[in-house]
């Protein structure tokens, strides 16, 4: 088992995935991750972490992702679902408005 | 793929042109089961090829065809009799079959206690969540007594059947019981489950929130966990407490746990017997 330090963990979750069930914020013993005004969890407090690794076991759908800060070897297939985890939105929100415009 | 763990294990394991996200409401607990079924294959160092999913139709029917196994989904309560073929067949193949509490006890009963009989070497997962969740939610032989469903709105009244009493009666080498909030616990018991030899059970607490919670004053899926926090207990201390005072609680852990060698290790060495008398 690891050291229980704070901060050393960062913690993503892919919004495509999320159901919103609430597990993952229900039972997290720092209190990092909420449910927005959509229902999907959202890291509030990540510096808080410790790793204790509740949500990442308990996660029935697999959308939250908990690493090492330093890791920079993250396999293909996660690699991609980052990707499309930082940018949920943006592509859509650019084509709303020029069709808006 | 050795140092990566979790989520990210995971992933690895999944196939990734199936429909994500997978089928199963929020809050359910099948989610779970699948990502520890997924690190105890991990965990055991199994290869993908090595290993076949049974799964039968409901629910966790869904699981196999998630993963990038050796899958095979089957009709409603056959699934044991599809891995026992699979399992004579393939002596060498890890056979797993995952069905729900209906399709193991219900219409899939007489197979569960007859692999049970005869010893035959594979390992059953029971995703038990007390509800035929997929079809509207009927009672199951598991909904608990008194408890209310879309075919008992006055509350349910015939005695459930306790799957791991019933398992052992039947003559089971490997009978246990976990929940999906005690996550870590139900690796170990699926990983010694596999490794067991003869019939391995292990009996899955799985929270169904959307055809059993709502209709059982649970306000929301964590609920559903609070409750299957308290009322599982490990099975020592399930013992140590008096009868009267255990109320709703419920024992984990492995109850039954035998090395009886398995129907397939049986015929293998009849079949040798036979060969080398001729």
């Amino acid at each position: 088992m690891s050291v229980k330090r704070k901060g050393q963990s960062k913690v993503t979750i892919f919004p495509d995935w999320c159901k919103g069930c609430g597990i993952c914020a229900a039972f997290c013993p720092a209190k990092v991750m909420e449910l927005n005004d959509q229902g999907k969890a959202v890291v509030i407090r990540e510096e808080e972490c410790i790793n204790c690794g509740f949500c990442e076991l308990h996660c029935p759908d697999f959308a939250i992702m908990v690493q090492p800060k330093v890791d920079d070897e993250i396999p293909a297939v996660c690699r991609a679902l980052l990707k499309k985890a930082s940018l949920p939105d943006a592509g859509k929100d650019e084509e709303s408005i020029k069709e808006k415009g | 793929m050795a140092d990566i763990k979790g989520t990210q294990l995971i992933h690895e394991y999944l196939r990734h042109n199936k429909k994500f996200p997978h089928v199963f409401c929020a809050g359910c607990g099948h989610g779970i089961v699948l990502g520890s079924l997924i690190r105890s294959i991990h965990g055991l160092g199994l290869a993908k090829d090595n290993v076949c999913i049974v799964a039968g139709i409901g629910c966790s029917g869904r699981l196999a065809a998630y993963v990038d196994f050796n899958t095979v989904h089957t009709t409603h309560g056959r699934a044991l009799t599809f891995a026992t073929g699979i399992k004579m067949a393939k002596p060498n193949m890890h056979v797993i079959v995952v069905m729900g509490d209906g399709d193991s006890m219900a219409i899939g009963g007489n197979h569960l206690i007859h692999a049970a009989r005869r010893n035959i070497g594979v390992t059953a997962l029971i995703l038990n969540n007390n509800i035929y969740g997929m079809t509207g939610g009927q009672c199951s032989p598991t909904t608990p007594a008194g408890s209310y469903s879309m075919t008992t709105p006055m509350g349910q009244m015939e005695q459930s059947f306790d799957c791991v009493e019933l398992c052992t009666a039947a003559g089971a080498n490997y009978v246990a019981r976990g929940s999906v909030f005690h996550v870590n616990k139900l690796d170990s018991m699926i990983m010694e489950g596999i490794t067991n030899p003869g019939f391995g059970v292990v009996e899955i607490l799985s929270p169904c929130f959307t055809q059993y919670g709502r209709k059982n004053k649970f306000k929301s899926p964590v609920d559903m966990y609070h409750a299957l926090k308290s009322k599982v207990t490990p099975l020592e201390r399930f013992n140590a407490i008096p009868e009267a005072e255990r109320g709703e609680r419920v024992p984990s852990g492995v109850f039954v746990k035998k090395d009886k060698p398995g129907l397939e290790e049986k015929f293998y060495e009849m079949a040798a017997r036979c060969q080398g008398g001729e």
